[in-house]
């Protein structure tokens, strides 16, 4: 099949999903798909700090907070301003940016799992403040959060007002995310192939080899935070459009580790995949409710508790994925020769966060 | 003065339970380079079992410390088998896989875990009768109550066995043969698979004897008291400098002081700007400020690039 085709085909089954899933399995289910849209987005930017540089952030979800808590204070009665949605979503991209780069920078002497500590450390910090900035002055509104945030606003037409009975606002918002998810996934794929991502890359497999080629693996590196930053960013201030409310509980480090998940799930460094496990990871326990009710249509009782029981299976299938497919379960071509190959020396070489620990 | 005396104390009593449970990851990491990220809802595991086995016996008229110290041994044998469970069924098999794969499994388990115990012990928070005899000594304006006594004790007397075994004894030097280079050590006669099972029952076991405690001195247990337990034991761990065992004891006292220092002062210092309600924050903040200038922790090995 030309690509021409190809491409074609997929842009028309990603025009009739809204309507098809509308269809098939009700309204929920497309805003479902919407949030799945906005995890792809955050899961591709983690994928450039974890995927691409090789450098483990267990603290993601501050900058989706950042980008969603600058949507939300500049664009509420909460200070009583109201800036466009236009101005706001570079601005969250470029705000959450500056943040990747004051976690970057204290930390890039740091190595492995000693980085994922401070990074996690950075995002409780975050959502600490967040939680607590209510007094003395109100900033943050607190652990109640900001609510009555302005919709998105598209030249003058609200995407909370549904176009017709047929075309409601989840439809607008799932267009609109659709749009950000194709940018960033391009985006993405266009810094892989390019000189930064060749050397995000080489500092991914060998530090110091990468700097001896006469990488500047200092700003290489910041350069990785603060991208992958500006797309948690991005993701954060639509985010904060589409729910009109944001609060804490958003932000908890379970989310940071769900994004992480995605990316290792679906493939590390692999664009395709990353978006894949995205998309199932926020598919997953949605569907997962069915099960938990299934128990009372088929013993006639509910012995536990629905909710555990998803979670409890959501667990599981965590861990029979990586039994099953440690490379995640759409890795890249490259990577898939090169765990294939049962070269003894190049499994000892290679010591990055791809590889065993020995 | 005596603030000071009083935060002093309560620092090191919580610092010691952090240092157990530190001591699990640490001896986890120092052997497999995973980070178990299910070790804390093993901990919360002890705790609910000991609260199980106390409600079960307490008909029996037995007096309190009895109830505990049967409660303990039986969630420490739990403990103990699902830690092998754990190892044998998430991590093994990921022995030579990609470096996060055993990572996510771990989240797995930990989810798993949790949401097996909301199961069986649902989802409030439930309380632990108080065993102890309660009212405190007082030295000169500082009390401490016998419960932190015993903390203090047992826990003392757990990380000196485990420094023993693991510096004078047969298993301890296979323990550390392993951690070093396991290839060499099964070559020189280790069954590395035996010393890494038994690696992670003996973190289990302190697991189940830190949850008793944590339940113990806050009179609380919950499905997912672990979490936060974990990620602070952990963040003790990395202070010390991971797969340090003293580094484990000393990060998890430190972190127990630092909190309950910024619970006491924080206020104060900034004028009421910051409350106690960022202890958290001022507990991380001093970690990275240590990584900064000590990236390897504070005991760890300055390790070369390439092992």
């Amino acid at each position: 099949m030309n690509r021409g085709i190809r491409l074609f085909l997929v842009a028309a089954g990603l025009i009739a999903l809204p309507f098809l899933t509308d269809f098939a399995f009700g309204r929920t289910w497309v805003r479902i798909i919407d949030f799945a849209l906005l995890y792809s987005m955050l899961a591709l930017g983690l994928n450039i700090v974890v995927g691409f540089a090789g450098l483990l952030d267990l603290g993601y979800v501050a900058f989706f907070a950042v980008g969603a808590y600058l949507y939300a204070l500049l664009a509420s009665p909460h200070f009583g301003l109201h800036l466009p949605f236009w101005l706001l979503l570079p601005l969250g991209a470029l705000v959450a940016g500056l943040f990747g780069i004051l976690l970057g920078a204290p930390t890039l002497r740091l190595r492995g799992d000693y980085l994922a500590i401070v990074t996690l450390g950075f995002g409780e910090i975050i959502r600490i403040f967040l939680n607590n900035l209510n007094a003395p002055y109100d900033i943050t509104g607190g652990p109640q959060g900001v609510n009555l945030i302005d919709p998105i606003t598209i030249g003058g037409f609200s995407l909370n007002h549904p176009l017709s009975s047929s075309f409601p606002a989840v439809y607008n918002y799932y267009f609109l995310f659709l749009a950000v998810t194709i940018l960033v996934a391009f985006v993405s794929s266009r810094l892989q192939n390019s000189r930064i991502g060749r050397a995000w890359v080489a500092i991914r497999e060998d530090e110091i080899a990468a700097e001896a080629m006469g990488i500047n693996t200092r700003n290489v590196k910041l350069l990785a935070f603060a991208m992958g930053a500006s797309f948690g960013g991005l993701s954060g201030t639509l985010f904060a459009g589409f729910e009109g409310f944001v609060s804490p509980e958003s932000f908890t480090l379970m989310e940071s580790i769900m994004i992480l998940c995605m990316v290792v799930l679906g493939g590390m460094g692999h664009i395709r995949g990353v978006i894949f496990g995205a998309i199932l990871l926020s598919i997953l326990p949605e569907a997962l409710r069915y099960v938990g009710s299934l128990q009372q249509a088929i013993f006639g009782h509910v012995y536990a508790d629905p909710s555990s029981i998803r979670m409890l299976l959501f667990g599981i299938s965590l861990i029979l994925v990586m039994l099953f497919r440690p490379a995640g379960l759409w890795p890249s071509p490259v990577r898939r020769r090169e765990l294939a190959a049962h070269d003894e020396t190049a499994r000892h070489e290679n010591s990055s966060i791809y590889d065993a620990g020995h | 003065m005596e603030i000071f005396l009083q935060q002093l104390v309560n620092g090191i009593v919580l610092g010691s339970i952090y240092a157990l449970v530190a001591l699990g990851y640490t001896l986890v990491y120092g052997i497999l380079g995973l980070i178990n990220f299910a070790h804390g809802d093993i901990v919360m595991i002890g705790a609910m079992v000991t609260l199980a086995v106390v409600h079960f016996l307490s008909g029996t008229g037995l007096p309190g410390p009895a109830l505990v110290g049967i409660g303990v041994l039986v969630a420490a044998i739990v403990c103990m088998a699902l830690g092998y469970l754990v190892e044998r069924i998430a991590y093994r098999p990921l022995r030579d896989a990609p470096r996060l794969a055993p990572l996510i499994t771990a989240i797995g388990v930990s989810i798993l875990l949790q949401n097996l115990a909301m199961m069986i012990w649902g989802r409030e928070y439930l309380s632990f009768p108080p065993l102890f005899q309660s009212g405190s000594f007082t030295f000169s304006g500082v009390s401490i109550s016998p419960i932190q006594i015993l903390i203090l004790f047992a826990s003392g007397a757990m990380m000196g066995a485990l420094s023993w075994m693991v510096k004078r004894t047969r298993l301890g030097n296979a323990m550390r043969a392993t951690a070093q280079h396991p290839e060499v050590a099964t070559l020189l006669g280790v069954d590395s698979n035996l010393i890494i099972s038994i690696t992670f029952v003996i973190g289990s076991a302190l697991a189940a004897v830190a949850g008793t405690m944590v339940g113990a001195y806050y009179g609380i247990a919950h499905y997912d008291m672990g979490f936060m337990l974990g990620l602070k034991a952990f963040t003790a761990a990395v202070l010390g400098g991971i797969g340090n065992i003293e580094g484990a004891m000393l990060g998890g006292i430190l972190l127990g002081v630092i909190e309950s220092m910024g619970a006491g002062y924080l206020g104060a210092l900034t004028g009421g700007v910051f409350g106690s309600n960022y202890q958290d924050v001022f507990a991380f903040f001093v970690l990275i400020l240590v990584l900064v200038f000590r990236p390897s922790g504070l005991l760890g090995e300055q390790v070369g690039e390439r092992p």
